[in-house]
């Protein structure tokens, strides 16, 4: 299981912030939520948009231990 | 040191607490940065952060700058959550042995701050909310440090 967060606009297209799902790598997750929501699973893939495992930031594919943590981060606005 | 907060700080207390007990330190520098109204059309800014990833990412740059400037120390409070106009957003201060470091400091601190921080920003007004990304004259005030 890992424990999957959306931030900023994300979270309001998906309607939820977080949410855990059955998945051994970063593809496999985002298939799982591809599967559910389609258009969610696309913004995912935007434009500018990041990924954190365990709050460090990955780039392309990654395996996912168990229990870990997956961010989907959107351009960054500043304070 | 970075703290972010969901409740209203007191900047003249942070800088008076920073303040005290420096001997060796000739200057101080400090920037408060406050929520504007836009003429009604913000009624309440929410800064949204990720705890931990955004303390580490501010701590880090934080680290680099005061060895850039020189920095005796340094100070950085954000507010995150729903913020009323008028209300402080963010308190930096700097500390170095000469005024030109800690003023430098202070200014780039807020550049990457206001263009680069891992925040998400949401103005709520009249015709609801919206998602705000960093302006073009934020990108270009942070660029200015770029060497």
């Amino acid at each position: 299981m890992a424990r999957v967060l959306l931030f900023g606009r994300l979270a309001d297209q998906a309607g939820w912030r977080e949410r855990e799902v059955e998945a051994g790598s970063l593809a496999a997750l985002r298939a799982s939520i591809a599967n559910e929501d389609a258009a969610l699973a696309q913004a995912l893939e935007g434009p500018g948009v990041q990924v954190a495992v365990d709050k460090a930031l990955v780039r392309g594919e990654a395996v996912l231990a168990a229990g870990v943590e997956v961010a989907f981060l959107p351009p960054m606005s500043g304070g | 040191m970075i703290t972010l907060t969901e409740a209203p700080f007191e900047p003249g207390a942070l800088l008076a607490q920073f303040c005290a007990g420096r001997d060796e330190t000739g200057a101080v520098a400090s920037f408060v940065g406050l929520a504007r109204a836009e003429s009604g059309q913000a009624s309440i800014l929410e800064l949204e952060a990720y705890p931990g990833f955004t303390e580490s990412a501010i701590e880090a740059f934080a680290v680099e700058a005061a060895e850039r400037f020189e920095l005796q120390d340094w100070r950085i409070v954000h507010r995150v959550g729903k913020i009323a106009p008028g209300q402080a957003v963010v308190f930096v201060a700097t500390a170095s042995k000469h005024r030109r470091a800690a003023f430098a400091a202070c200014d780039f601190l807020m550049d990457w701050l206001k263009s680069r921080a891992p925040f998400w920003k949401k103005e709520h007004g009249p015709d609801g909310a919206r998602w705000i990304e960093p302006t073009a004259q934020d990108r270009t005030d942070a660029q200015r440090w770029d060497v």
